[in-house]
């Protein structure tokens, strides 16, 4: 109750303090510089089209984590290693710390914060919480997400068939059996759900 | 990362212009590029992108060939049924190339232009020790340090990098021919020739790149130039089969693989084709192998005395030496595996 900022508010608090550092010496460079390597991109994410104006180099990771505060799209190693960065473009699982948001012009970002309908959780968030399939949490979005496409993709025959086609999202806690079974279960609820929705 | 300008292509022909600025680039997936850029290895002024030129990505039969277009992506390759039906060792190679994620972006065009993943290589700039591809005349730091992932065919002192894609593999097994195109036009490269070794770097780098370091010079696509699809032969009533050996299962680069294509008669080897991975800067055809194995059984036992004779050129370094055997052993395994395919 003494504490007026939350961790996550304090550290936008001072990011705000060091944009306006770097907006500054943006502004004294010269202006044509600046605008050359600027862009725009019209990108849909969770189902509202945003029109960016950025730097060329901003990558989707940078511009949904930092510019639209959508969180839950993380970064870890920032080279494709880890995978915790994982969103779905048109649908397909991807690394968004190796894409450049102007390259999703007129692209659909689907981020984990888009998969629940309203305060009903999306199938494979419930079976990740069920099967305890997370100690630290710090991959779990990217897991999640990865999943959603690993069964949509009909992955998910198999423990060894899951388990390859989620190996590119490392987990540092080694969560992997609780991982494995939760996507494993996930698949079932979904092929139910969809059984149910056309019944 | 350095800012950049960024245009949009709506074709190759218009690619091509906008790459004639100094210092251009192109991005496709851009899994490669970004991390390049990151390091400091290109700092490109411009960015041309190429990714949403339309009907790039066409995976079809024409004729005799297989022609996939250089926008498809590894898990587009990988997936696709007219790629598993006659060329499937390049599926299998692009299945087990990077992650499910990487390789929904990652296009087989800039899969053959990946950079060696040297350590020495791949460190922020400015690099502390010797790499002439980095800092040209400085020396290779990885020929006598640790180089037990380097190259044991082809190398100089220059450099002893290997190439580390998966799907270069099986196009240069499977006699695959990259359309390219340019300023000057259009032309094909086989891709048993798209790369050079570094002894035909040293070789042949006045004349391709004269303004290069000979460790820098690593392929015959010339500035500008942009890979626009492949063409595959089709060997009716072939069969083939990708090996990678690697240290974890999933999601690594190889130690060495091997892909392998051929026909049998009456249970006998007809005509094989081998090559090699990350044992070169190059994929490593066994040419002297697949004449001798003519007429063979394809078992183990049978062609491991041809691939051994083979690799008699091998000059392996002071870490590598398990590359020899463990090379000749994915080529073994892959021609026994191919045998078992359906044709």
């Amino acid at each position: 109750m003494s504490n007026p900022l939350s961790r996550r508010e304090f550290i936008q608090a001072g990011s705000v303090v060091v944009g306006a550092l770097s907006a500054t010496a943006e502004a004294a460079a010269p202006e044509s510089a600046s605008a050359t390597t600027r862009t725009r991109a019209n990108i849909k994410v969770n189902g509202t089209v945003h029109a960016a104006d950025l730097e060329a180099r901003v990558t989707l990771l940078d511009y949904l984590h930092d510019r639209l505060g959508l969180t839950g799209t993380r970064k870890g190693c920032n080279e494709g290693a880890c995978g915790t960065c994982t969103v779905l473009i048109d649908g397909k699982r991807m690394n968004a710390c190796l894409t450049l948001a102007a390259q999703c012009n007129g692209r659909e970002v689907t981020t984990v914060e888009g998969l629940a309908q309203g305060d009903k959780l999306h199938p494979v968030q419930q079976a990740f919480i069920d099967h305890d399939a997370f100690q630290c949490g710090y991959c779990t979005s990217g897991q999640i997400v990865s999943a959603v496409a690993c069964i949509e993709e009909g992955h998910t025959g198999s423990e060894a068939e899951v388990r390859e086609w989620m190996s590119g999202n490392l987990c540092r806690c080694s969560c992997y059996p609780q991982i494995t079974a939760a996507v494993l279960d996930a698949a079932q609820r979904v092929k139910q759900s969809s059984k149910d929705g056309q019944a | 990362m350095n800012t950049f300008e960024y245009l949009r292509a709506a074709s190759m022909q218009e690619a091509i212009k906008q790459a004639a600025s100094p210092d251009a680039q192109y991005i496709a997936g851009g899994t490669e590029l970004l991390n390049w850029m990151r390091l400091h290895i290109v700092e490109p002024a411009r960015l041309v992108d190429i990714g949403f030129v339309p009907d790039q990505a066409q995976i079809a039969r024409s004729g005799t060939d297989l022609i996939i277009g250089s926008l498809a992506t590894l898990n587009d390759v990988g997936n696709h049924e007219l790629v598993a039906s006659h060329a499937r060792t390049l599926g299998q190679a692009c299945l087990k190339a990077a992650s499910p994620q990487i390789r929904n972006r990652a296009t087989l065009g800039g899969n053959v232009l990946q950079k060696t993943r040297c350590a020495y290589f791949r460190s922020e700039a400015p690099v502390p020790w010797p790499c002439n591809k980095r800092s040209p005349g400085s020396g290779c730091a990885a020929l006598k340090g640790v180089n037990e992932r380097h190259a044991i065919l082809g190398w100089t002192d220059a450099c002893v990098a290997v190439h580390p894609s998966d799907p270069l593999v099986a196009l240069a097994c499977l006699d695959g021919r990259a359309e390219v195109i340019g300023p000057a036009g259009r032309r094909i490269i086989e891709m048993t020739d798209f790369h050079l070794s570094q002894e035909e770097a040293r070789a042949e780098h006045a004349k391709l790149a004269p303004r290069l370091h000979e460790a820098q010079v690593e392929s015959r696509l010339a500035p500008q130039e942009v890979i626009v699809s492949y063409r595959i032969p089709i060997a009716e009533g072939e069969r083939s089969a990708y090996v990678k050996v690697r240290e974890r299962d999933s999601y690594e680069y190889a130690l060495v693989s091997a892909a392998a294509a051929l026909r049998l008669v009456d249970g006998k080897i007809d005509r094989v084709r081998i090559a090699l991975g990350s044992v070169a800067q190059r994929p490593w055809r066994l040419t002297a192998a697949e004449k001798a194995l003519q007429g063979a059984t394809p078992t183990k036992q049978s062609v491991l005395p041809a691939i051994l004779k083979a690799l008699e050129p091998a000059r392996p370094l002071e870490h590598n030496r398990y590359k020899v055997t463990l090379a000749a052993n994915a080529a073994a395994r892959a021609i026994v595996l191919a045998a078992g395919e359906r044709p």
